[in-house]
């Protein structure tokens, strides 16, 4: 019988370890992954910005609501990770923590309120829509699933089980795209057959999410 | 055949240590101009901040050296955030090198368009403004290997923003206002245009291997300042033929007054000897002679490079009597120096 727990700081913290567990065991194929299409240091960017993220984490004196705790991680990675990706993720997380805002736990449509700020921040700091083999082909989509999931009234598992299904199609969905934006775009045509790095990363961070979910449910 | 510049033989300690102990060799060889803040990752002109002037500031990815940190000083920059090899450098160490060289008049922002620059770029220009910083950011986008077009994220930031930061800097010097530094600085980046060509590849200290192969009779047309691909790859052929189409695809796309009075600059991208930079110079003037043109300011030398990449890149900028008087204003840096 599922009845609504909400999501607290203690599953925010499980997810931006989790994330930073993942990122840092997958960075060398994220780094492949840009050396075909970009400037191969995507994977050592990552690794190093929610590395710091969880070293910023162990600062905080456990009290903080989880918005608060989103910004901090947002912060922590515009400082550390450098080149795009840092103030695409850093925008992404600060602005989801500020739609959240002081509340102790959140679900429905706080958690998919939020989720929407961190795409509409991505999108307007980025300028990228879906199908430039930007992050957004993974993010966009997982807001999508998350959204019309919740509205359904799945709880909040589900619904980021199906984001989180989502993100991975839409990660898989870069393959055969052109890059319009960033470094890849230097490519032109070349760049198609490869699967973008940051809708890769995108994925896996969804994926800590609804692991770090599931965990506490 | 492998290249023996393409493997990894380098004067370094650990990869990891390259940026910060070459920023402190720059410090430790120019202490009456510049002063290293480590902590923060940037250099800042000796006597900034100075009251009254604008400063400007630049920065991106290291392994493009004597750009940025060496155009710090007299008539030129007044501090250089350099970031990781090839990585743009993060918003904190813009805004710190921003608070550090506001002398009052505001601060002038010279971004090279690659994302990962203008996004931090950005994100310290809303902090300084948080801040009470007025700022201005100048893009230069003159490569024109690159189509600028919604296919790409358009044209990168090359061997302009080396003339720009001199001639923006003299400005500021004189006593220009941020507005007008601003003006003088997009004048030059929409009056200058670049193409750059390698024969190998750079190998960044942490990968340790080339960022891109290319066979020994080979040459990238249109190559970036990171080992990106340009145009396409040809047959090394004479250096005449090189130059010819390296004129042409800048020209056709500047457009400049018949008769106009040109600044050129050929820069080496880090691995070509100055005997084959003049060498290019010699074609270079030929091509311009054929069509009226006139060089009446040169610049030849290695200053926007990437690392130890073999090529060259040119830049044309169309001068009038303005830029021509900036760029002859003394400046003096550790890699840019004269009198009047």
């Amino acid at each position: 019988m599922e009845y609504l727990i909400g999501v607290d700081a203690a599953t925010v913290r499980r997810w931006l370890e989790g994330s930073a567990a993942v990122l840092h065991e997958q960075r060398d194929y994220l780094t492949q992954l840009d050396a075909a299409i970009g400037d191969a240091d995507h994977g050592t960017n990552m690794d190093r910005g929610f590395s710091s993220v969880v070293e910023k984490l162990a600062e905080l004196d456990g009290s903080e609501p989880p918005g608060r705790i989103l910004v901090t991680a947002g912060s922590t990675l515009v400082s550390t990770v450098g080149g795009a990706s840092g103030p695409l993720w850093g925008t992404a997380l600060r602005r989801a923590g500020r739609a959240l805002g002081d509340e102790a736990t959140f679900e429905g449509a706080a958690l998919a309120a939020a989720f929407q700020a961190a795409l509409d921040g991505v999108v307007e700091l980025g300028a990228a829509q879906p199908g430039d083999k930007t992050m957004v082909d993974a993010l966009e989509p997982a807001v999508r699933a998350l959204k019309e999931r919740l509205d359904a009234g799945a709880p909040t598992a589900e619904a980021l089980a199906s984001a989180r299904e989502a993100a991975d199609e839409g990660m898989q969905s870069t393959v055969p795209l052109q890059a319009t934006k960033g470094r890849a775009s230097y490519l032109g045509e070349r760049s198609i057959g490869h699967q973008d790095p940051g809708a890769t990363s995108t994925a896996l961070i969804l994926r800590a999410l609804e692991l770090a979910v599931a965990t506490e449910q | 055949m492998s290249v023996a510049t393409n493997t990894m033989k380098k004067f370094i300690n650990a990869p990891e240590d390259v940026v910060k102990e070459s920023l402190a060799g720059l410090g430790a060889a120019h202490p009456d101009l510049v002063r290293i803040d480590l902590e923060n990752q940037i250099v800042v002109r000796k006597d900034a901040p100075v009251a009254g002037k604008v400063g400007l500031v630049s920065g991106g990815g290291s392994g493009h050296e004597p750009m940025h940190g060496g155009f710090v000083g007299l008539g030129m920059l007044d501090a250089a955030c350099p970031g990781e090899i090839f990585t743009s450098p993060v918003p904190d160490q813009m805004l710190a090198a921003t608070k550090a060289v506001d002398g009052g008049a505001g601060v002038l922002h010279i971004v090279k368009n690659y994302t990962g620059d203008v996004l931090n770029f950005k994100l310290a220009a809303e902090l300084a403004d948080d801040d009470g910083i007025k700022v201005e950011s100048v893009l230069t986008n003159d490569d024109v290997a690159v189509e600028d077009s919604l296919w790409t994220a358009g044209r990168r930031g090359v061997g302009v923003t080396v003339l720009l930061e001199k001639i923006a800097g003299a400005k500021a010097e004189a006593g220009g206002t941020l507005d007008e530094v601003a003006a003088v600085a997009r004048r030059v980046n929409d009056r200058g245009r670049s193409f750059g060509v390698a024969l190998t590849s750079c190998v960044t200290p942490a990968a340790g291997t080339p960022t891109f192969e290319i066979g020994a009779d080979e040459i990238e047309f249109g190559v970036g300042i990171h080992g990106e691909p340009g145009r396409r790859r040809e047959r090394l052929a004479p250096a005449s033929e090189i130059v010819a189409e390296m004129t042409e695809a800048i020209l056709s796309d500047l457009a400049p007054a018949s008769g106009a009075n040109l600044l050129a600059f050929v820069n080496g991208l880090g691995g070509t000897p100055l005997i084959e930079l003049y060498v290019i110079y010699n074609e270079l003037a030929k091509q311009l002679a054929a069509r009226g043109l006139t060089a009446t300011r040169s610049l030849v030398g290695n200053y926007i490079t990437s690392l130890e990449m073999a090529g060259a890149s040119i830049t044309l900028l169309e001068l009038d009597g303005e830029l021509t008087e900036l760029w002859d204003a003394p400046v003096h840096t550790p890699a840019l120096r004269w009198s009047t």
